[in-house]
């Protein structure tokens, strides 16, 4: 039989975790969230030496306070899920940052493994360690590994089995703050054994005063004790005043000491230190007058890969499934009108189809955000936007999802995992379909030409997209005023050196990204088309209401008879102020499935014959609209709910069903808001 | 001389100083938890800190124990230094 030991993988942002946890586990992994939180859990699994070794890829942090989700995250695994051993990934280049991290694991007490991380890179720095003698302070085993290149796998396992096996055993040394913080230390311990005897059984009485004295909120919170919280505000006051600074601060200070010290024994510089070529690169790319157009150059070729050279593996998918709707089909005698295989065809097929199309955009979109992450760009990029985005209350990164958006919104929703921030993810989530997408251009494309003589119809294509930008600008704005307020981080980030990315890791994390993406087609949205074809579908009028009309006039008759149809006579008084009538409702409800059906579904309200010959369809509607009409057709688009993979992506992305409802209502909202405006004041000059 | 006119005239934001200078950490003057964020990132009393670039309304770069990190002006603003 196999034992199972569960590690945890803990480390600061940069230091190579990920790709040391790709080379650890391959493809065995498993990525999920955190209930209610949108930091993701990656779980992987090998085997060594007999034992199965569950790994935990906790969030990137630089600290265990209980100040963000990442550490609170990372602090409740260790401490509640008891993992067997705690591996901290090191970025052996730049060890007494990275260490500040691993003194908090010492002070739990954790069975603890050291992987120094990126080892070449500190030994070609000129960096030499001994391992032997620091691994002796730190009272941990350490283990030279490089990620990227699969170095040192089989030793870091070893270690792990080996720790593993030894269990929590007490420190010897351990960390010492001198004698002052000691004495206040002792003090608290001797009462939390007395009185929160629950509290120092499960954590340990030494880490719950280092807390205590630390304020930190969340063992502060677990403490009822009166007397003990009364000890710790005076052991609190005592130290404020002999230090003046917080007791929080002087710790963090002497944890750095005691790193410094320890580094001094047993490290040796022997280059020194050079930031040349990066500071180079570092001072163009960040440059006032350059970083912005460098930058946009980036994002314009990242637009490219993701739409321009998507649209060929696109169109091939959409040729496959032609074939299929075909196939399937051909199934049936013809002109049958059985209902399965329309639910198949038109429902199951269309459906999931017109969504998994997007698949190699999806794929693209994440190599090119990969390699912009791996190599370091990334950060820098934040920074370069950061002062405009700033503005309207978001992050220098939620520029990329935005940009996204205008191809499409579901590929952008993903991106905006790329903001650590909550409130920043949510806020760009929610304004992304104000960008314009591809799909709705089939809109325009079919109403400008219509209604619009040839040298107003840039202009007016132009607008149209002016107006979403402006609307998620003034939205964004708003909503970090209102339903996500509060402060915006300030800004510190890292600059990590530049790297080059390793083709496996940016593999690993393109595949991780379609099958999430693949999972949720074939899960939700395929339950929406089906619901959605239904609707277009049931009920049938009866044969002689469709004798004696042609193919044209049956499908119309149909689509009236059918519940859309229905709900889009029904809302005809309420759409009638926006100058729309009841076709144009049913063929905006037919739009949730995707935005494009809005034209094949007026198509057929029109009986305007196949979607190839659009130009009937363009007469038609001169005939019936005025040029504002079409203009406010292509303004509630752009602006109302957006369509229902959009939906089924906010939701997993934002993990409730409640911030999808807001988008879909606020934005229909705000699209019948405007239009109703636009049509009104539009209509006294007409 | 007073000690407090000493002290205000040496303690002065890291925001005023300029590129290529190293100067020490004197303390964070913010709330907890950007002060506790710092910290963990290390800026701590005592700390050198070389400013690599302060270009206003550029960046503002700064290196700290090896690591290069960009901060806000007014992150830059809330750091005292000696």
């Amino acid at each position: 039989m196999t034992k199972r030991i569960v590690a945890a993988l803990v480390g600061n942002p940069n230091s190579g975790k990920s790709s040391l946890f790709n080379m650890i586990t391959g493809s065995h992994q498993h990525v999920g969230n955190y209930p209610g939180v949108t930091v993701e859990r990656k779980e992987g699994y090998c085997t060594h030496d007999g034992y199965e070794i569950q790994f935990v890829d906790l969030p990137g942090t630089y600290s265990l306070t209980a100040y963000s989700a990442e550490e609170i995250i990372t602090r409740r695994f260790i401490l509640e899920e008891g993992p067997d051993v705690v591996v901290d990934v090191v970025d052996a280049s730049n060890i007494e940052r990275n260490l500040y991290l691993g003194t908090q694991l010492i002070e739990m007490g954790v069975p603890l493994v050291l992987a120094f991380n990126m080892s070449d890179l500190a030994k070609r720095r000129g960096l030499e360690f001994d391992l032997e003698q620091l691994s002796l302070l730190l009272e941990a085993r350490i283990v030279p590994t490089v990620g990227n290149k699969g170095e040192g796998g089989d030793a870091l396992l070893d270690a792990i089995v080996q720790t593993a096996g030894e269990g929590r055993k007490p420190r010897v040394h351990g960390l010492r703050y001198g004698s002052e913080i000691e004495e206040e230390l002792a003090r608290i311990e001797s009462v939390v054994l007395q009185r929160e005897k629950g509290l120092a059984d499960k954590y340990g009485s030494r880490w719950v005063a280092l807390k205590l004295l630390e304020q930190d909120d969340e063992i502060l919170g677990r403490v009822q004790d009166q007397e003990v919280r009364g000890v710790v505000g005076k052991s609190v006051g005592h130290l404020r005043s002999l230090f003046r600074d917080e007791p929080e601060i002087v710790l963090a200070d002497r944890r750095y000491g005691f790193i410094s010290g320890a580094c001094q024994e047993t490290i040796r510089n022997s280059v020194e230190r050079r930031h040349d070529a990066s500071d180079i690169v570092d001072a163009l790319v960040t440059n006032r007058v350059l970083g912005l157009p460098i930058f946009l150059v980036l994002m314009y070729a990242v637009f490219w890969l993701t739409f321009t050279l998507g649209e060929y593996p696109m169109k091939g998918l959409e040729w496959v499934f032609t074939w299929l709707a075909a196939s399937v089909s051909g199934l049936w005698p013809l002109g049958s009108d059985s209902w399965l295989r329309s639910l198949l065809v038109d429902g199951v097929i269309a459906g999931v189809g017109g969504v998994v199309v997007f698949l190699p955009n999806i794929l693209l979109l994440f190599l090119a955000i990969a390699m912009l992450e791996d190599t370091g760009y990334m950060a820098r990029a934040a920074f370069v936007m950061d002062r405009i985005m700033h503005k309207i209350g978001l992050h220098g990164k939620s520029f990329i999802p935005m940009l996204i958006g205008f191809g499409c919104s579901v590929p952008a929703i993903m991106a905006a995992r790329i903001l650590e921030n909550r409130r920043n993810q949510l806020t760009t989530i929610m304004v992304i379909p104000l960008m314009s997408c591809g799909a709705r251009l089939t809109i325009y494309s079919l109403i400008i030409p219509a209604f619009f003589a040839p040298h107003w119809r840039g202009p007016v294509m132009w607008l149209v997209y002016l107006i979403g930008i402006l609307l998620a600008v003034i939205c964004a704005k708003l909503l970090r005023l209102t339903v996500f307020r509060g402060e915006t981080m300030p800004f510190v980030m890292e600059l990590p050196p530049y790297r080059m990315p390793t083709p496996k890791s940016v593999l690993i994390h393109m595949w991780q990204r379609g099958w999430m993406f693949l999972r949720k087609a074939g899960t939700v949205i395929l339950g929406i088309s089906v619901v959605l074809w239904a609707l277009a579908s049931f009920p049938k009028p009866g044969a002689e209401q469709l004798a004696g009309l042609s193919e044209e006039q049956a499908q119309q008759a149909s689509l009236e008879y059918s519940v859309i149809g229905r709900v889009g006579r029904f809302v005809e008084p309420v759409i009638r102020p926006l100058g729309f009538d009841w076709r144009i409702g049913t063929a905006l409800i037919g739009a949730v499935a995707a935005k494009e059906v809005f034209v094949s579904q007026l198509s057929i309200v029109y009986a305007a014959g196949s979607e190839d010959d659009t130009d009937v369809l363009r007469e038609r509607l001169q005939a019936n609209y005025t040029p504002l009409v079409g203009f406010c057709i292509m303004l509630f688009s752009l602006i109302s709910t957006p369509c229902m993979a959009t939906l089924a992506m906010t939701r997993q992305e934002t993990n409730s069903w409640g911030w999808a409802a807001f988008q879909f209502v606020g934005l229909t909202g705000l699209a019948y808001g405007i239009t109703l405006a636009v049509y009104q004041v539009g209509r006294l000059w007409m | 001389m007073s000690e407090a006119a000493v002290e205000q005239e040496t303690i002065r934001p890291l925001s005023t100083v300029t590129s290529g200078d190293t100067v020490r950490l004197v303390c964070v003057r913010a709330g907890r938890g950007l002060n506790s964020r710092l910290a963990s990132m290390g800026f701590v009393p005592n700390v050198e800190i070389r400013v690599v670039s302060n270009s206003h309304p550029g960046p503002f770069v700064v290196v700290i124990k090896d690591v290069k990190m960009v901060l806000g002006r007014g992150v830059a603003q809330k750091i005292l230094i000696q």
